[in-house]
């Protein structure tokens, strides 16, 4: 009797194991968000669901990255607009109730699609085949957005016309520090991975720090590339080592540094005094010492 | 008949290491050869540049009509951007040689101004005309050191390749003319390098120049620095708290204190002024999980860690998640006016939402407290002096710097042309549109494609 109680129990158990599996990963799912309140400035699966599901109702007309940018922003303003609700620019409870019942959203189709890399829309009334660029191809012929206007008016998209909007960027893209680029990133992080990857996290944003006050300096050039390449300028660079692959503690530390924090108290130079062979350096002013790198004016 | 096979191999052995030793040599010389050519190639254009630069300021001195000293200007200063490019690749990281760097930048930023003013209505000054003739003479000062320099380097056939070496290696090298001549380049560049641009000029590039005398308090001691410490955290006691106080050298004197706490395994840095313990900037090191608050929610958490140390109204104007850190921009507020120079960052954890950061250097050196001037214009006629496109989506009153550091009052206008999103600024003055600005969309991330 016991057994098959327990039998019973196991089988009940896998039921719902299954159900649970299904409603989970079944397609078009209609209620998926999770209780967030998303804001601008956010980024991940739920500002990838909706930016979905705002360009399902043509509100959105730009790519599905997963970032909440301006264009998300007023997307959103404008669907908060045409459904009376509160315009704030935030999808909390009912904003996102309201859209989850006027859309639909496939979570392992779009990120099947991001993951793959394909350009793709999520228009609805339109075949989901139609909307992929697979990511092989070159860039589609021109992403002709119409204004997210526009599209709002009506309550369900055209879909001849919506088909051929490609959108622009395959993969989840991210929030860049204001009047950088990613590029620039990427090169500050090799440059404090290659001069300070054993010194401490402080010291790691110090000289990203001095990088970027030498870019603002008049006596330096004014790129984030002419300041690390200037010949001499960085040991790092001229011993190779700024060719190292950098880890993600040098990326955090370039990240703080962009982001306005500057441990040096404004350097623009700064030397290992057990190593250095310059004497002039001896002479500049010194602010302080952080780690190894004694960080002058 | 070992023997023989023995010397036969040994001849091999040695025929090849020869082989390989002068394979090696020659692809040596191939890249010294071809990193000095890029030198001298950064330094004969460097030449050329300022010949060119000593020429067009010359025919600024001569000319007469407006007409043609605003093109010829606009010249110098695609010159002095293009002396500063050729500069900045030299192999001078180890010479002082910033303050020919400097007088190119003040030289362009002088020349761009002037030629993009209406000299019809503000010609030049006679101030600003003694400045070119400064300039003019400096400029040749300049040249002949270089020239000199090149003419001694071409004639005992210096290579750079050889001073970069001899720089780096600190050990006196053979010649040193180059060296000398930069040095002579340099000590008659900083004569100049000082000299008064104008006000314009100047405040554009000691805007960074912040400091702190005006901060209100008495100097604080490093034990009181340590108390601020702890009251602004509200620490616990097996806190790890050392302070250190900033060298001569610094543009604030500061205490730095360092915090380890053994329960969370954070490391927290932070400066504090001498003068009235205000602290400066706050920065923590710690492993941060998975995301597990909402932006939003951190928001929140930074408004209300301002709330509890600052007086002024904050108001947030930027967020931008980096992974599992989301980082808040702040400006001060006075009658609904946005105050731009008192600019706040939060840095806050999205895993439990404890604040990793705090950079008020901004706000402790331009905060005061701002008149708000009566706007001479009305909204209505601001919005006349938009591009008809620009479709606004929203208006704040805001005090911004402009591009010559000067505060304004301003309208704040946030809207879209077509997809993009710009955000101008009209002033409230005299309606000028003093700042257009595109805002940034995310950005894709190509390494993953």
């Amino acid at each position: 009797m016991k057994k098959s109680m327990r039998y019973i129990k196991r089988t009940l158990l896998f039921l719902i194991a299954i159900f649970c599996f299904l409603t989970g990963f079944t397609p078009e799912t209609t209620h998926a968000f999770t209780p967030q309140v998303i804001q601008k400035g956010a980024t991940g699966d739920d500002v990838i669901e909706l930016q979905s599901r705002l360009q399902y109702i043509g509100f959105y007309n730009g790519p599905i990255d997963g970032v909440f940018s301006w264009r998300t922003y007023w997307a959103l303003r404008n669907f908060q607009y045409e459904n009376r609700l509160k315009v704030d620019g935030l999808a909390g409870f009912t904003t996102k109730k309201k859209l989850a019942d006027q859309t639909k959203f496939d979570y392992g189709w779009v990120h099947k699609q991001i993951r793959k890399g394909n350009k793709f829309t999520t228009y609805g009334g339109v075949p989901k085949e139609t909307q992929v660029k697979k990511s092989t191809g070159k860039t589609g012929a021109g992403a002709k957005g119409t204004p997210a206007k526009q599209g709002a008016k009506g309550n369900a998209a055209k879909p001849g016309a919506k088909a051929a909007v490609k959108v622009r960027t395959p993969k989840q893209g991210a929030n860049i520090p204001d009047g950088y680029s990613q590029n620039d990133i990427n090169l500050m992080a090799n440059a404090v991975y290659g001069e300070s990857r054993g010194e401490p996290y402080i010291g790691q944003v110090a000289v990203a720090a001095v990088i970027i006050n030498r870019v603002e300096s008049s006596e330096f050039p004014n790129t984030v590339s002419g300041v690390i390449f200037e010949p001499g300028a960085f040991t790092a660079v001229a011993d190779g080592q700024i060719y190292l692959t950098p880890n993600e503690k040098a990326k955090k530390a370039v990240m703080d540094a962009l982001n306005g924090w500057d441990p040096t108290g404004e350097a623009l130079y700064y030397f290992n005094p057990d190593t250095a062979t310059s004497g002039w350096i001896w002479t500049r002013p010194q602010i302080k010492k952080i780690g190894k790198h004694i960080y002058t004016k | 008949m070992i023997r023989n096979a023995l010397i036969a191999l040994l001849v091999v052995a040695v025929a090849g290491t020869g082989y390989w030793g002068y394979k090696q040599q020659q692809e040596k010389n191939a890249i010294r050869i071809q990193s000095e050519n890029n030198y001298q190639r950064a330094f004969h254009d460097l030449n050329f540049n300022m010949d060119a630069l000593h020429d067009k300021i010359g025919e600024t001195l001569a000319m007469n009509s407006k007409r043609q000293i605003s093109p010829t200007l606009a010249q110098v200063w695609r010159l002095t951007s293009e002396a500063h490019n050729n500069v900045g690749q030299l192999p001078l990281g180890l010479l002082p040689f910033n303050k020919t760097e400097d007088f190119l930048t003040k030289m362009g930023d002088f020349s761009y101004r002037v030629s993009l003013r209406d000299l019809e209505k503000k010609p030049l000054s006679n101030k600003e005309y003694n400045k070119l003739k400064e300039l003019y003479a400096n400029s040749s000062n300049i040249q002949d050191e270089l020239r000199k320099t090149e003419a001694v380097a071409s004639k005992k056939d210096i290579r750079w390749t050889d001073v970069e070496m001899a720089l780096s290696k600190k050990d006196q090298p053979h010649d040193n003319t180059i060296i000398d001549g930069f040095k002579t380049v340099d000590k008659s560049a900083q004569g100049f390098g000082e000299t008064d641009f104008g006000p314009e000029v100047a405040s554009m590039h000691n805007a960074k120049k912040r400091n702190v005398n005006k901060l209100e308090g008495r100097n604080i001691t490093k034990e009181e620095a340590k108390k601020e410490a702890i009251k602004f955290f509200q620490l616990k006691k097996n806190v790890k708290i050392t302070v250190k106080e900033t060298g001569k050298g610094s543009q604030y004197r500061a205490y730095s204190i360092t915090m380890y706490n053994p329960d969370t395994k954070a490391t927290t840095y932070m400066d504090v002024t001498k003068k009235g313990g205000y602290p400066l900037w706050v920065l923590q090191d710690r492993k941060v999980g998975a995301q597990k608050i909402s932006v939003n929610k951190a928001q929140k958490e930074a408004i209300s860690f301002l709330n509890m140390h600052m007086k002024s109204k904050m108001e947030v104007v930027s967020a931008n998640q980096y992974d599992n850190i989301a980082v808040f921009t702040f400006v001060s507020t006075k009658d609904g006016v946005r105050i731009y120079p008192d600019t706040v960052s939060i840095k806050v954890a999205l895993d439990n939402g404890d604040i990793m950061g705090y950079q008020g250097t901004d706000f402790l050196t331009s905060h005061y407290d701002r008149k708000i001037p009566a706007a001479k214009i009305t909204e209505q006629q601001a919005r006349t002096k938009l591009n008809p496109k620009f479709k606004v989506m929203e208006k704040h009153m805001a005090i911004i710097q402009n591009d010559v550091k000067q505060e304004v009052y301003c309208y704040e206008f946030l809207g879209v042309i077509g997809d993009e999103t710009y955000i101008i600024y009209i002033s409230a003055q005299n309606g000028d549109e003093e700042q257009v600005k595109k805002l940034r969309e995310g950005q894709p991330d190509y390494a993953s494609m």
